[in-house]
């Protein structure tokens, strides 16, 4: 009997703790890329999902980001910009350039070849 | 270890796990090969290391940015599956390391599967940019140079040879041949090109010499323009595709609290030994991966942009698919779109139509007007010679006269010809054809009205077809043009168009397709700059490839083969993706939805259960089942009269 009430409490331990974590409010990275000369860049690295998952572009300098490839897993084996028409193998390389156009403000959005991770790049 | 592609780990993980499988298979006859245990925990130690390090790998860094994927349900099927095993190896307990290892391996064979089929897909888009040709000649200073076609720079001189690809898009400046663009237009008779023509790159030069100067390079060409704009259509998403996505990332928590949920009813309520309970949550977790949830929308969209592309329609985006579906209006401008743009004869009256035509063609043989050429073109198809002539005078807004053999000819309207006199058959019949909407032109000669010409901007052969199949689907059809009524009104007759809206002006073409869209979901096929905002107004822009770039600009679809029937095939082929879209989603949703109780052992008192390893198979099979489903609209018939 104490057993099966310490089994239960624990359970219910975990699930309160799977709530908080997945559906609390955790901030997410950002970054501003770095501007050297008449060109800026930033790095994505790509393991278990994107880190950082937001990257901020200045408007009028031509920007690259590089997707740094660290996960082995088929699921982010692409990097897909819908809005800009790029379907790229990451596994190809270790590191894979990706020109962004920043001669307007906006967004894009990017995500793995399935839609399941998740990251935007903002111009402004 | 990152190195290996999903196929190489598949094949060494499939190797280490045979001798988990023989067990299994022997299982019945209960024989055990000695060291069996030990056997055990070795391979799966190794198949844990090829195959499934990667998702723990990537697990944990999603589970430390707070995300939980189905990664994290591969991760934690297996991880369990074979940790807990190991702990079992040493206290002397039943293990379960096949379990961990049939896991892994069918997870990798749903990866496989995928990096398989987008190659499969991305080599079409290869197929298209391949026809591209490596090199050109060109002039520079003077010399004939064979330079590769990154070098070649717009204004440049190309040297075409008969037969060859010509290398890029640009304009004649010497030479006249005929070109076969039959792989950017769809049109299939060879098309007459001189000097002041412009040319496609990649479509083949056919029996002249040509020189041909730039125009376009790089990303500018026609041909790079409709494979950046597959491209694009391809890497979009159906809006359906946000509802998947909402769904995994509620679905991946929600699993893992449903998971532990059976494993207390199992352990607690219903007081099964702790391993058993946790072997039914384990099963929970597998079944569950949405693999194939994720894989449903983009595959179908990918191979039915492709199919489409294959027909000649060009869909920008995966949102066009989707509102195609919805449409029940069609619109369509008049001029370019439902007509040929180019005026043709259609009747020559007259007691001798060869000698109508050739008075006319002789007279209008230097004109530059639009039914000039309309009347030498016939002429040319009728083999009629044209004459020289004499005192060519033109008259502005009437006509034009001149002697002909010595005698005075004419050709104009009836303003020129009031002082001739005209049979009461002639004034019957310019009636009757005025009535339909033509023009007509009167021809005289030595004093005598000889005959009338009526020329027409003509249907497109397809028009009437095309119009009949969208009416059977049950479509409004609607002509909006700039044109008069009357012009307007006889064109619909002919094809058959239910409602006109003629005298429409430019800016109020916008206007009257907002209006309508109050009645019904819009589509609008146009071609011409005037079209331009209609195009982008309607829900549905379908723009002629023929047309100006700002009209295929607006458009969301690229009609290429410049055929009505375009039409037909866009919505056929939307219904057909997007039904595919629904039939995939269910069959992933229904997987899991029943896959899931019979792995928590809802039915286990009817004998009905599902080991992990069972729940891997399965799983594996539903991203399979789906993407065959999707590559299989290959294959399906567009039915285009449905």
């Amino acid at each position: 009997m104490m057993e099966q009430i310490i089994t239960l409490i624990g359970a219910i331990l975990l699930i309160a703790g799977i709530i908080w974590w997945f559906f609390g409010k955790h901030e997410s990275e950002k970054t501003q890329a770095t501007v050297q000369a008449d060109h800026q860049q930033a790095t994505v690295v790509v393991k278990g999902g994107y880190s950082p998952a937001t990257v901020v572009l200045k408007k009028g300098i031509p920007a690259t980001i590089n997707f740094a490839m660290e996960d082995g897993t088929a699921c982010l084996s692409r990097v897909v910009f819908s809005q800009l028409g790029v379907d790229k193998d990451l596994r190809e390389q270790k590191i894979t350039p990706i020109q962004i156009p920043t001669d307007q403000a906006g967004e894009y959005d990017f995500a793995c070849g399935m839609d399941m991770f998740h990251g935007k790049v903002v111009v402004k | 270890m990152k190195q290996l592609s999903s196929t190489m780990r598949f094949g060494i993980a499939v190797v280490f796990t045979l001798p988990l499988a023989g067990e299994m298979l022997l299982m019945p006859w209960h024989i055990m090969l000695p060291g069996s245990r030990l056997i055990a925990l070795v391979t799966t130690t190794v198949v844990m290391l090829v195959a499934a390090w990667p998702y723990w790998e990537s697990a944990w860094a999603a589970f430390k940015q707070h995300n939980a994927n189905m990664n994290t349900l591969v991760a934690l099927g297996t991880g369990i599956a074979y940790f807990y095993s190991v702990f079992a190896f040493f206290v002397g307990l039943p293990v379960y390391f096949e379990s961990a290892a049939f896991i892994a391996v069918f997870v990798l064979l749903g990866d496989m599967m995928e990096e398989k089929m987008h190659q499969r897909a991305s080599a079409s888009l290869q197929k298209l940019l391949s026809l591209q040709v490596k090199d050109a000649v060109v002039l520079r200073d003077d010399k004939e140079v064979l330079l590769p076609l990154d070098q070649v720079k717009t204004g440049d001189l190309v040297q075409v040879k008969p037969g060859a690809k010509i290398p890029t898009d640009g304009v004649i400046t010497a030479g006249t041949t005929t070109v076969n663009e039959a792989m950017v237009t769809g049109e299939s008779m060879p098309i007459t090109k001189q000097v002041g023509d412009s040319v496609i790159g990649t479509t083949i030069n056919g029996n002249g010499s040509i020189t041909v100067r730039v125009t376009k390079t790089g990303d500018e060409t026609v041909l790079a323009q409709i494979v950046a704009m597959v491209k694009k259509a391809q890497t979009s998403h159906a809006p359906i595709q946000k509802l998947t996505d909402k769904i995994a990332s509620i679905f991946v928590p929600a699993v893992l609290i449903a998971a532990i949920i059976v494993f207390v009813i199992w352990d607690v309520v219903l007081g099964v030994t702790a391993i058993q309970a946790l072997l039914y949550a384990i099963a929970v977790i597998v079944i569950a991966c949405p693999c194939a949830l994720g894989l449903a929308t983009p595959t179908a969209l990918m191979v039915g942009t492709n199919r489409a592309a294959k027909l000649g329609v060009l869909l920008k985006n995966g949102e066009v698919l989707q509102k195609m579906t919805t449409v029940t209006t069609v619109v369509f401008d008049k001029t370019g779109t439902i007509t040929t743009g180019q005026p043709v004869v259609t009747d020559i009256i007259g007691d001798d139509p060869q000698q109508v035509l050739q008075v006319a063609a002789s007279l209008e043989k230097d004109s530059e007007h639009p039914l000039a050429s309309a009347i030498l073109e016939r002429a040319q198809a009728d083999h009629v010679t044209v004459q020289a002539v004499t005192d060519f005078m033109a008259h502005s807004g009437q006509g034009v006269m001149a002697r002909l053999n010595g005698k005075p000819a004419l050709i104009g309207n009836v303003k020129l010809t009031k002082n001739l006199t005209m049979k009461p058959l002639f004034q019957d019949q310019l009636r009757k054809l005025q009535a339909q909407a033509k023009t007509v032109v009167i021809v005289g000669y030595a004093g005598q009205v000889i005959g009338l010409i009526a020329i027409q901007d003509t249907p497109q052969p397809q028009a009437q077809a095309a119009i009949a199949a969208l009416k059977k689907q049950g479509m409004k059809t609607v002509m909006l043009t700039g044109d008069s009524y009357r012009v307007a009104q006889a064109i619909a007759q002919q094809v058959g168009i239910d409602e006109v809206l003629a005298e429409v002006s430019p800016n109020e073409k916008a206007n009257q397709i907002a209006a309508l869209r109050h009645q019904g979901v819009v589509a609008f096929v146009g071609d011409g700059i005037n079209d331009a905002p209609a195009l982008t107004m309607a829900d549905v822009g379908i723009a002629m490839g023929s047309g100006t770039d700002i009209a295929i600009e607006s458009g969301d679809v690229v009609l290429v083969h410049n055929d009505l029937y375009g039409v037909v095939k866009a919505l056929a082929i939307s219904r057909k993706t997007f039904s595919r879209i629904k039939l995939n989603l269910f069959w992933a949703l229904i997987y899991n939805l029943i896959g899931i109780p019979i792995a928590a052992g809802l039915f286990a008192r009817w004998g009905m259960t599902l080991s992990p390893e069972l729940a891997g198979l399965a799983m594996a099979f539903s991203s399979v089942s789906v993407v065959t489903s999707s590559l299989l609209l290959n294959k399906t018939k567009i039915k285009l009269t449905e």
